[in-house]
């Protein structure tokens, strides 16, 4: 598979701050790909770096087999971006800010009037089209800046946060747009999401980055494994704190707690459920499901963040 | 390129007349027209079209109504951050700096002609007694040469103050106060000079006329030298 991004040491300081530090990442062409931090952590540097928007300090990096020092024009023109913020003209309608980066994107008026007809019916907007935007709801403006960075078919879609200040069913929505986007056009998306959950559903890849250092990359699945450790959960009836304390002192374990009723035991290596099993009707617990747990990417995302500190 | 900075001229002239809501912008102009186009040919009568000294009022006329839209389309960009998006997309430097140059130009430009053709129509109407008024064609090219400059000079030390200006108020008191400190640094610097020195300085500046255009126009390409060299993505990412 190619390589939609390639950053080989990528760095960029500020004065005295490194914003991101010796960045490898490699990003196959047509996956969703998640990138995750905290706050300052590097992650709308990185995306400014890619677009060309900031030169390197050191480092370098390919985006669709372009150089971002050399060839930032050539990326440019066939990205689009959801930036930190919504970017749209607030004076402006609905449709005067698709029209204006339509222009920009030299789409020929029939075809730029169909597509923006086309997102904006997607999006729900269009019976609103003629309305000033800054008279608009988050959610509906960040539907429309959405529509403005796939107006011209970008072969790579930066998109940062794109689903805060939607509704459930927004978002939901959303995240299938973003699914069918790299499924069926082969479209290939960098993602940043504080929400975990939206990257674990909607990320073939993803990357965690700290300080400007990337902690961790892979399938989110890998990261759950390799970041949290093995883990049981049962349901039944009895479970009381001296049976969570004799849990607590079997081999392996790491630690037992209840969580809403819940039993959660976490072990050091391999779960050892038929053992776990055993002790709980030994100590008159009546158990009614018994599952293997994996820890949540929130979690695991976590764990890295503690494990890193 | 030229589609790329007609561009921007569409979307900033957009924002322009939106700017205080669809009728307020048109109120504005409107005002603007009345008062230069309509009350001043009136009071001047025929002296409107005969006097040079108007050259000295159309210079000024384009430069503030440049200054009011450059340090928005720049300055406040940044400020509503919609700045960002629009680096992010293909359009280059050059295009968008030349786009929203020609966009506040061309504003000032065009209701500079709508009013000086109202005043025509109006010195006409009210003071024309049955004779056809109309500038001296030295005089009207000069005051299309000095509006064109004058713009052209606001529009590039707009884009310097807007480069450097946190916000869009920050950016046009900058310019206001620029503007009236050269103003009345002139004004009371002339009248502090003896009257035979005072005297030999405006009988230069008036038949210097082609060479004071002259060097208006290399002092324009001189600061919009130095804004293209200034405005930079990486740079205005950063500001």
């Amino acid at each position: 598979m190619q390589e939609a991004i390639c950053t080989v040491n990528l760095t960029r300081d500020f004065q005295t701050v490194r914003a991101v530090d010796n960045l490898c990442l490699s990003v196959p062409q047509g996956i969703v790909f998640g990138f995750l931090g905290p706050n300052g952590s590097g992650k709308t540097t990185t995306i400014r770096l890619l677009l060309g928007l900031l030169q390197p300090t050191t480092g370098g990096a390919s985006v669709l087999g372009f150089d971002i020092c050399k060839q930032a024009d050539e990326i440019r023109k066939r990205c689009g971006a959801l930036l930190e913020h919504s970017g749209l003209y607030e004076r402006l309608s609905a449709l005067d800010n698709l029209e204006f980066y339509g222009r920009v994107w030299q789409i020929p008026s029939l075809e730029r009037r169909a597509r923006i007809k086309e997102l904006l019916q997607h999006f729900d907007l269009w019976d609103r089209r003629k309305e000033i935007v800054a008279t608009w709801s988050r959610g509906m403006k960040q539907k429309l800046a959405i529509s403005r960075a796939l107006l011209h078919r970008p072969s790579l879609v930066f998109l940062d946060e794109p689903s805060a200040g939607l509704d459930p069913v927004a978002a939901a929505a959303l995240r299938d747009d973003i699914a069918r986007l790299a499924k069926s056009e082969g479209v290939t998306v960098f993602l940043t999401t504080h929400n975990l959950a939206e990257a674990e559903r909607l990320c073939a890849q993803v990357g965690v980055i700290r300080g400007g250092k990337l902690l961790a990359v892979g399938h989110p699945n890998e990261l759950k494994e390799r970041a949290s450790s093995p883990r049981a959960e049962v349901v039944g009836r009895g479970i009381s704190d001296s049976v969570v304390s004799k849990v607590a002192k079997m081999n392996n374990v790491r630690v037992a707690s209840v969580e809403n009723g819940r039993l959660i035991v976490d072990y050091l290596g391999n779960a050892a459920i038929p053992e776990l099993v055993r002790l709980l009707v030994q100590e008159g617990v009546e158990v009614e499901e018994v599952r293997r747990g994996a820890a949540s990417l929130e979690e695991a995302f976590l764990g890295l963040m503690e494990a890193k500190a | 390129m030229i589609a790329d900075i007609l561009t921007i001229v569409w979307k900033e002239w957009k924002e322009i007349f939106t700017q205080r809501g669809r009728l307020g912008g048109a109120r504005a102009i409107l005002v603007f027209i009345v008062v230069f186009g309509v009350f001043q040919p009136m009071q001047w009568g025929s002296a409107w079209v005969e006097s040079t000294t108007g050259l000295v009022m159309w210079a000024w006329v384009p430069l503030f109504l440049v200054m009011g839209v450059i340090a928005d389309s720049i300055a406040g960009e940044r400020e509503r951050h919609t700045l960002e998006t629009l680096l992010a997309s293909r359009l280059s430097d050059r295009a968008i700096l030349f786009g929203k140059v020609a966009a506040a130009v061309g504003y000032a430009l065009s209701i500079t002609l709508i009013s000086l053709i109202a005043g025509l129509v109006t010195v006409n109407v009210a003071h024309g007694g049955g004779r056809l008024l109309l500038f001296p064609p030295g005089t009207a090219a000069g005051i299309l040469a000095v509006s064109l400059l004058g713009a052209l000079l606001a529009a590039a030390i707009g884009v310097l103050v807007s480069l450097r200006a946190p916000t869009v108020r920050y950016a046009q008191q900058t310019l206001s106060i620029g503007t009236l400190v050269i103003a009345f640094g002139l004004m009371f610097g002339l009248q502090a000079l003896p009257t035979a020195l005072r005297d030999a300085i405006t009988r230069f500046v008036a038949s210097a006329g082609p060479i004071a255009l002259v060097f208006i126009a290399l002092v324009d390409v001189a600061i919009l030298l130095i804004a293209m060299a200034r405005f930079h993505r990486s740079r205005l990412i950063l500001d």
